[in-house]
């Protein structure tokens, strides 16, 4: 493969990872408000409509979002007189673009071999020509780049009440910091037992261990599972750990002095960090790409066979890894609407005195079992 | 002396957490579903300006002016309402009739008859006061809204031209007009003697 192949493969790849980015976020925008009118047995929004051969279309609401976007557009985009003004907008550009790079690690699909797209794939040995792996980029540090590039969020966070010149904000971002950090540890713990099990820190290649082994992360690891979901729940500053924005104790924490499109971007890195962590859960817990039964060959199973060209058990692995992000993004919704903000105390208590030992401790028996089974 | 306060010893599950945010995502997921996917959900909005519930028997809407048979307004312009009126929000002018009408020396009659309505707080002192029945607020509508501060000075043919939640202009009560068998035959000239 030429260099301009690998160049317009890896465009392709970010499009594919950007769109469905910004996709999910846009629909989140929608589905955030209504699944929560579903839980709490109202409607939600109808009324953001377009008049066409004078039918009014509402698409179930699901306008609201370009209304949302025409609204930030045309706000006032307002800077308190004393803030830091280079930092105060800086501040929801580092949230972004943190949460959107972080994607790049995530696998969506299995290796390609562009020379045998048209072709039915062997089941098994290897294959010689060009590959394509279906990540924008395949780092040696794997998921710890993920880790060091979400971590960078915190900055967004803090530098936003910094710059803004307000009490409020400045109490926001602290919360934000001292959350975010704590809880960073609880996370990266809490995935130690999974690196264990899998032997490797590429997201890829755990995908690959699951579809092998035919078991999902959260069968081997449900403890770890529990765990980084609760720590990059509380990572992504969402309820039930939102001190940082708490309404009824500081107004809107560390975005209290922004509007217009900076305050939509905090709202779009926030819908850029659900998916995220959707995609991290599928990666490392529930198999990233892999559907049962669907091997490179096709599908397989009970003695009969459905062979399948290699572009279409591709595109497949596509479809199953986002509608698994998209059951998993329902079930973060769910969890939001379910669970009742905690004291910040709480959170701190929650985050050193229970999930760090407990990651721990499931590091430790993780490791014996390891040792007692033999690898 | 101390009041004992029993606090619950919470158990081993609801320490736990986990097992209790599961049980609270049971809830809620049970109503998603349901409000989602089956017929019968318990969705309890009504989509306003498509939707409409009918305001309950005793709202008090609009004002509206009664009419008597003829027509004319039932106001007598005694100034009860207005003087009632805590938001200062009626004006009326009374006018005498002619010497030749049978009303004249009985009652009088509102020449100008006018409701601020964005003054006006809806209290229904002005419906307590009348003796006649002449201003009611049973019509059953909020103000229409407007764009122009005029359009909510509402006045005697406005007032007189909103109908009752029966679509007429008339009320329960009858009256007893000079010539009517019913008629006290009273005028304010004779006086009671």
């Amino acid at each position: 493969m030429t260099t301009t192949d690998i160049a317009i493969a890896t465009l392709l790849k970010i499009a594919f990872i950007l769109g469905i980015a910004f996709a999910a976020a846009l629909i989140l925008i929608w589905a955030e408000r209504r699944q929560s009118a579903k839980i709490q047995d109202r409607v939600g929004p109808t009324r953001a409509d377009i008049t066409i051969f004078g039918r009014r279309i509402t698409l179930w609401g699901l306008l609201h979002p370009f209304a949302d976007a025409l609204k930030f557009l045309f706000k006032e985009d307002f800077v308190p007189p004393r803030a830091d003004k280079l930092l105060h907008a800086a501040a929801p550009l580092l949230t972004v673009v943190t949460a959107v790079a972080a994607f790049a690690v995530i696998p969506f699909a299995d290796t390609l071999y562009p020379r045998f797209a048209g072709e039915v794939l062997p089941q098994d040995g290897m294959i010689r020509g060009p590959v394509i792996h279906m990540q924008v980029a395949s780092l040696s540090v794997g998921i710890l780049f993920l880790f060091a590039v979400a971590g960078t969020g915190v900055a967004g966070a803090a530098i936003a009440g910094y710059a803004s010149d307000n009490k409020y904000s400045l109490l926001g971002g602290l919360r934000a910091a001292s959350q975010m950090v704590g809880y960073e540890v609880a996370l990266g713990l809490a995935l130690i037992g999974s690196f264990m099990v899998y032997g490797t820190l590429l997201p890829e290649e755990m995908v690959r261990w699951q579809a092998d082994h035919g078991l999902w992360g959260i069968l081997v690891q449900p403890v770890a599972f529990i765990l980084f979901f609760a720590a990059a729940t509380a990572e992504n500053k969402r309820i039930p750990f939102d001190v940082p924005e708490g309404e009824s104790e500081i107004v809107g924490g560390y975005f209290t002095e922004y509007s217009g499109m900076k305050f939509g971007m905090f709202f779009l890195g926030e819908f850029f960090e659900l998916v995220l962590l959707a995609a991290v859960l599928t990666t490392v817990f529930f198999g990233g790409y892999d559907l049962p039964g669907l091997e490179r060959n096709g599908f397989e199973g009970f003695g009969w066979v459905l062979p399948l060209s290699h572009w279409v058990v591709i595109a497949l692995q596509a479809l199953t890894f986002v509608v698994k992000l998209a059951l998993l993004i329902w079930f973060q919704l769910m969890v939001r609407w379910t669970l009742p903000r905690f004291r910040y105390d709480q959170i701190m208590k929650l985050c050193w005195k229970y999930l760090l030992p407990l990651a721990l401790v499931n590091i430790m028996v993780t490791g014996i079992v390891i040792l007692l089974i033999g690898g | 002396m101390a009041k004992l306060v029993s606090r619950p010893e919470m158990s081993l599950a609801e320490k736990v957490y986990v097992p209790e945010v599961a049980r609270g995502l049971g809830v809620t997921m049970k109503r998603f579903f349901k409000n989602t996917f089956t017929k019968d959900n318990d969705v309890a909005t009504v989509l306003y300006p498509e939707e409409r519930r009918e305001y309950p028997a005793r709202f008090r809407g609009v004002h509206r002016l009664t009419h008597r048979e003829d027509g004319s307004p039932r106001c007598v312009a005694c100034l009860c309402c207005s003087t009632a009126c805590p938001a200062q929000c009626i004006h009326i002018e009374p006018g005498e009739y002619g010497p030749d009408d049978p009303r004249h020396g009985y009652e009088r009659f509102p020449e100008v008859f006018v409701i601020d309505e964005l003054r006006c707080i809806f209290c229904g002192y002005c419906v307590e006061a009348c003796p006649c029945d002449a201003i009611r607020m049973d019509t059953g509508l909020h103000m229409p809204p407007s764009m122009a501060r005029e359009d909510f000075i509402y006045d005697k043919e406005t007032l007189m031209s909103i109908p009752g939640r029966d679509g007429t202009h008339a009320t329960e009560n009858p009256r007893h007009e000079p010539g009517d068998p019913t008629y006290p035959g009273v005028t304010r000239e004779q006086g009671h003697g």
